[in-house]
């Protein structure tokens, strides 16, 4: 446990966490509720203050983002580039399993990336998890060790972050730390 | 547009199918979690996708479903993946085929 | 046309919890009968969804999300449990 850094945290009232946990919670609220009632929006304010003040200090992984307006837009563009991932996955798995030859070639593989905070790293290993024929397997610091469905390509580091990671870091990199 | 509610559940389930199948056909844990989540996860989103087509009112709870589907799936998959890993299960390999010749 | 997708889908459907409910029980090890397990829940709560739909009550949108968080919980932390820890918490990072 890292408990000096929790307890210098803790002591103070972190206004921009506080903020932006608001404005991520206040839209869950409004999905969850599913009506734009002026009573219901009103209640949506006062649980998104509250929620947001009592949990703003153990809120570490909103200190992660790089906050700047074109934000929303990269979060977008990321978003696409990972669905589309997700689809080729899919297709991927889905004509390896129904083939009779069962064409597989697996191989736990080392990644490394250059992000820094833990929030994006999450971000980088979930998306490679759900991308085609790869799983993270475990994060150790900057290297991500990744289990590959068809490591036909090459098996050392540099084969693997060019084809694995790169394009996905180059996306997170532009709204996170 | 009905029918292609009826289309989009019907994709979602064969997904779901696949990812079952993969669930027995691969020859190892790793490779199982791998067919498992992936296919599942997708399945289930487009069933997700067909039943608001019936219903759009309910837009906004499916997309949250959806979302909390898309954030979970991956890291259940890979925390199960690394237990595996640590408890000491060996990944499958491909013999060599040099021998043979 | 529409009932036959339906039938097809449920045909489908049902094949899929079959298979990964054999491989549940087939194992061999434990992280087989869990990931087994964290497809089932998948499954489960897109099934759950469809109830929705068929029963035309969007209560049980509801009870698919309660259903998915608990089932995502209960999976990190299986996972967690057969994970061997032979190390100390505070020494793992140094």
């Amino acid at each position: 446990m890292t408990s000096n850094t929790v307890s210098s945290s803790v002591s103070s009232f972190n206004g921009a966490r506080f903020l932006w946990a608001t404005l991520l919670i206040y839209p869950l609220w409004l999905l969850m509720v599913g009506s734009f009632d002026p009573a219901e929006m009103l209640v949506g304010v006062l649980v998104a203050l509250l929620t947001a003040g009592l949990s703003q200090k153990h809120l570490h992984v909103l200190d992660d983002f790089k906050w700047h307006p074109l934000m929303p837009l990269y979060l977008l563009i990321y978003f696409g580039i990972f669905l589309w991932a997700l689809l080729r996955a899919n297709l991927d798995v889905a004509g390896r399993v129904l083939s009779p030859r069962l064409p597989i070639n697996p191989a736990i593989v080392e990644v490394e990336t250059q992000l820094q905070s833990d929030l994006a790293k999450l971000f980088l290993a979930n998306s490679i998890t759900l991308t085609p024929g790869t799983l993270t397997i475990d994060v150790i610091d900057q290297r991500l060790q990744v289990h590959w469905i068809d490591s036909a390509a090459g098996q050392d580091m540099q084969h693997a972050t060019a084809s694995i990671a790169a394009q996905f870091e180059y996306h997170l990199s532009k709204f996170m730390k | 547009m009905q029918i292609l509610g009826a289309v989009f559940i019907l994709i979602g389930a064969s997904f779901l199918f696949l990812g079952a199948l993969g669930l027995i056909r691969m020859p190892d844990v790793y490779n199982r979690i791998q067919a498992g989540t992936k296919a599942t996860t997708l399945g289930a989103l487009s069933v997700l996708l067909g039943v608001a087509i019936y219903h759009p009112l309910w837009w906004s709870k499916l997309l949250i479903i959806a979302l909390f589907i898309l954030l979970t799936s991956p890291v259940a998959s890979s925390t199960l993946a690394r237990a595996a890993y640590k408890v000491g299960l060996t990944p499958y390999r491909i013999e060599p085929t040099e021998g043979k010749h | 046309m529409e009932n036959l997708l339906i039938l097809l889908a449920f045909i489908m459907g049902v094949c899929a919890l079959l298979l990964a409910t054999w491989r549940f029980f087939l194992g061999p090890s434990t992280p087989d009968r869990v990931i087994a397990a964290d497809t089932l829940s998948v499954m489960t709560t897109a099934a759950l969804v469809w109830l929705a739909d068929l029963f035309d009550n969007p209560v049980y949108l509801d009870i698919a999300l309660v259903y998915a968080a608990l089932a995502f919980l209960a999976v990190v932390v299986i996972a967690r449990m057969i994970e061997p820890h032979t190390q100390k918490m505070n020494k793992s990072t140094e």
